[in-house]
């Protein structure tokens, strides 16, 4: 069958099983959009290039599936450069198909040329400049095979113009699918090897104070249910990182939370103390370790990562296992069975269950005249106000830290964030692609002020798609986490952080771009204001809650500091536990 | 006291025979903060393939690091490290020397001691190329230095492992202990 590179392109991702694609056209992908008119791909036009990149992101992280992203050459291409890094440090599959300028021009200096290619070679797990039409289809399938494999991670096609337009000869191909992939150099390795599980299982059954350290990969891996059936085995208790809220369920006896810098006191400190921490699908990430010379210093690790690269990068294994979390998880279970019942704990145990009941996470919601609305207040009322298996997405900063903090994960894919790379704007975009993905589940934003004024023109987007998304806007008139860190470490010297809560008027912005637009100031206002939000499924609905804009997260443990020195609150001041 | 001398790794790199392969692979070790050497990059008995001989100076476990990230990269196939003691390296050089009528007879000497080759013939200098082990060229380097070096070019090292004779059983006991 002839076709040309645009038809060969769309047919590619129709073969791919792709259901939508996030992008916005221009001068050198133009002639791909003109076959998605007879594609039943759906498209969805995006305001800002960024936008379509955090969208397919959202997308991946709701459904597991690849998103994709479809943008023009030059500037179209270096505006989806932050979401490609964001998807490289969080492992998300995407695939984005940028266009380029014609073959002929490519070194010319030519109208909106950037070498994107070269750009994104240290943020994409793979990119590839196409050279011949006939090459597109193995490329594609390449893509989404490199994205959805071993560590997920961002894959881009750069496409030049001559390719695909059907006016040009060079576009001319043959269709043809490959029915297989030959990429020498890449064989993920999924299975674990067998003599370091056992060693695994052995060292956990000699443990006294184990902690399941659960990372982001326990989640790509699809590992939840596997993960759930080690602990309640072994009966070790887990802590989930940033990337991990959600495998894990925090109703569960034996979860224990968020670790890290803005993590729990019991989560921190378990780790802190523990014997053995048991690493799956976790990276040792410097927000987590603290000052990694002093992390969790008389325990022995267990590493299990489907990336080499990670065994050894901040902490070295005494059992690394390269493998798919799943795969390695579900063998290692088989591996402690047969070893028999698990020593006894109960000191530890009983530990833990004392440090949870003794530093719990706290804030105050004060009701009296004048008394300030909590952010944690706020994110509490919309957790009880909401369906249990809400779809959280949040930007990055203080909101980032409460909403993972005061949300009740229970359902593994229901926590959608910015962790590796921390890109503020993440929220509005990434919620709406994981809308589309998941158009059944309820979808929340919790946002910053800061983050919102980034990508809020995303919501334009969600009023003409009709993708009925909520933010919740708290809005205390900050750049928040960079206030707490200038009160906390810069003796107050507040440096180029005030935003002002009413410039813009948030309500008024909404409302301009379709949405529903609201304002709470008062703690009685918040449920209300929830319940209509929620009973809205018709347009994005935008809710400015003023926020107390002297609250801090904590606890906190200060950047570079041991986790040993936990500040629990104001009261403790800097000089920690 | 003299500098000790710098740990050199030899990586020998198997790569897709891809457009801007090298540039991923070199732009690993610059983002990764390592000097490279030396590097040698040609196609191998197999057109699908290029072999890039990297000699780096790195203390040995951040190279584990780097090995890995660049085993990270689709194109590339595989990675060996080889021991200098245990590898065959040769280098080639060219360099032009000073050779006024007085020290050519001299030079000549040392060119033919060396086994190199006078490739150019000036005035009062002369060409010479010169292949071998890198120490070998080293120490040619140093001797052609007091008559003065115009110019002079090296590629940088190629290196295969040393064909096993012996048992590697026995050798690798040995290792361990």
């Amino acid at each position: 069958m002839k076709l040309n590179g645009g038809q060969a392109l769309i047919k590619s991702l129709e073969m791919e099983g792709v259901e939508v694609v996030f992008g916005l056209p221009g001068g050198a992908i133009l002639p791909v959009y003109d076959p998605i008119i007879d594609s039943p791909i759906r498209h969805i036009l995006v305001r800002h290039e960024q936008g379509a990149g955090h969208m397919a992101e959202g997308y991946a992280h709701a459904t597991g599936r690849p998103g994709v992203a479809m943008v023009t050459s030059g500037p179209g291409a270096t505006n989806i450069v932050t979401p490609l890094a964001d998807a490289m440090m969080d492992s998300i599959p995407i695939v984005v198909i940028t266009g380029q300028v014609p073959s002929a021009a490519i070194g010319t200096d030519a109208f909106q040329e950037c070498d994107i290619v070269g750009v994104t070679r240290s943020i994409t797990k793979h990119n590839e400049l196409v050279t011949s039409a006939q090459d597109i289809p193995r490329i594609i399938q390449e893509a989404f095979h490199i994205a959805t494999t071993g560590r997920p991670g961002p894959v881009l096609v750069d496409i030049p113009k001559d390719l695909v337009d059907p006016n040009n000869p060079n576009s001319a191909m043959e269709w043809e699918w490959p029915d297989s992939i030959d990429l020498p150099g890449y064989k993920p390795t999924t299975k674990g090897h067998p003599r370091m599980i056992r060693e695994a299982a052995n060292l956990i059954a000699e443990s006294r104070r184990p902690v399941i350290y659960a990372g982001g990969g326990i989640l790509k891996a699809r590992a939840a249910q596997a993960l759930r059936e080690l602990a309640e085995l072994t009966g070790i208790s887990v802590v989930t990182t940033l990337m991990a809220r959600g495998a894990f369920p925090d109703s569960h006896p034996l979860c224990l939370g968020m670790p890290g810098m803005h993590g729990n006191y019991t989560a921190i400190t378990s780790m802190q103390q523990s014997d053995l921490l048991i690493a799956l699908g976790s990276r040792f990430d410097d927000r987590v370790t603290g000052k990694v010379g002093a992390f969790a210093p008389g325990a022995k690790i267990i590493h299990v990562d489907v990336d080499p690269a990670e065994l050894g990068k901040v902490r070295r294994p005494d059992v690394p296992i390269v493998g798919d979390c799943k795969a390695v998880i579900d063998e290692l279970i088989k591996a402690v069975r047969e070893l028999g019942p698990q020593p006894d704990r109960a000191e530890w145990d009983t530990q833990l269950k004392q440090w949870q009941a003794q530093f719990p996470l706290h804030y105050e919601q004060g009701w009296g005249e004048g008394d300030a609305l909590k952010p944690q207040f706020c994110i509490e009322q919309l957790r009880d106000g909401s369906p249990e298996d809400t779809i959280v997405v949040s930007g990055v900063g203080q909101h980032q830290m409460w909403s993972s903090q005061f949300w009740r994960f229970n359902h593994p894919y229901t926590w959608i964030n910015s962790g590796g790379l921390g890109t503020m704007g993440f929220a509005v975009p990434a919620a709406i692609g994981a809308k589309v993905g998941m158009p059944g589940r309820t979808v929340w934003a919790i946002d910053g002020d800061g983050c919102f004024q980034m990508t809020a023109q995303e919501l334009v987007t969600a009023s003409a798609e009709r993708i009925p998304v909520k933010v919740a806007i708290l809005n205390n008139a900050y750049l928040g986490m960079v206030r707490q860190w200038q009160e906390l470490f810069y003796e107050e010297r507040y440096s180029e952080v005030y935003l002002s809560p009413d410039l813009p008027d948030y309500k008024m912005w909404a409302e301009a771009m379709g949405c529903v637009g609201m304002r709470v100031e008062h703690p009685d206002e918040v449920a209300p204001a929830i319940e209509k939000a929620n009973s809205i499924d018709d347009r994005p609905v935008v809710i400015d809650f003023r926020v107390d804009w002297t609250e801090k997260v904590y606890p906190m443990v200060a950047a570079g500091t041991s986790n040993d020195a936990v500040i629990l609150g104001p009261e403790m001041g800097e000089g920690g536990h | 006291m003299a500098n000790p001398p710098p740990r050199h790794h030899i990586l020998s790199v198997l790569v897709e025979n891809k457009a801007g392969v090298l540039a991923r692979v070199s732009s690993l070790f610059a983002r990764r903060g390592f000097n490279i050497y030396s590097l040698a990059v040609a196609p191998t008995d197999d057109e699908r393939f290029s072999r890039i001989t990297i000699v780096v100076d790195v203390e040995s476990s951040p190279l584990e690091q780097v090995t890995k990230q660049l085993f990270k990269l689709i194109n590339v196939v595989k990675i060996s490290e080889l021991d200098p003691a245990h590898a065959v390296e040769r280098e080639m050089m060219i360099l032009t020397v000073k050779a006024e009528p007085g020290t050519r007879g001299q030079v000549i000497e040392l060119v033919d001691v060396f086994q190199g080759r006078i490739v150019d013939v000036g005035h009062d200098e002369l060409t010479i190329e010169l292949a071998g082990p890198p120490s070998k060229l080293d120490d040619f380097e140093d001797l052609m230095r007091a008559y003065g070096i115009g110019a002079l070019q090296r590629t940088g090292r190629v290196a295969l492992p040393k064909l096993e004779r012996t048992a590697t059983r026995l050798r690798s006991i040995g290792k361990v202990g």
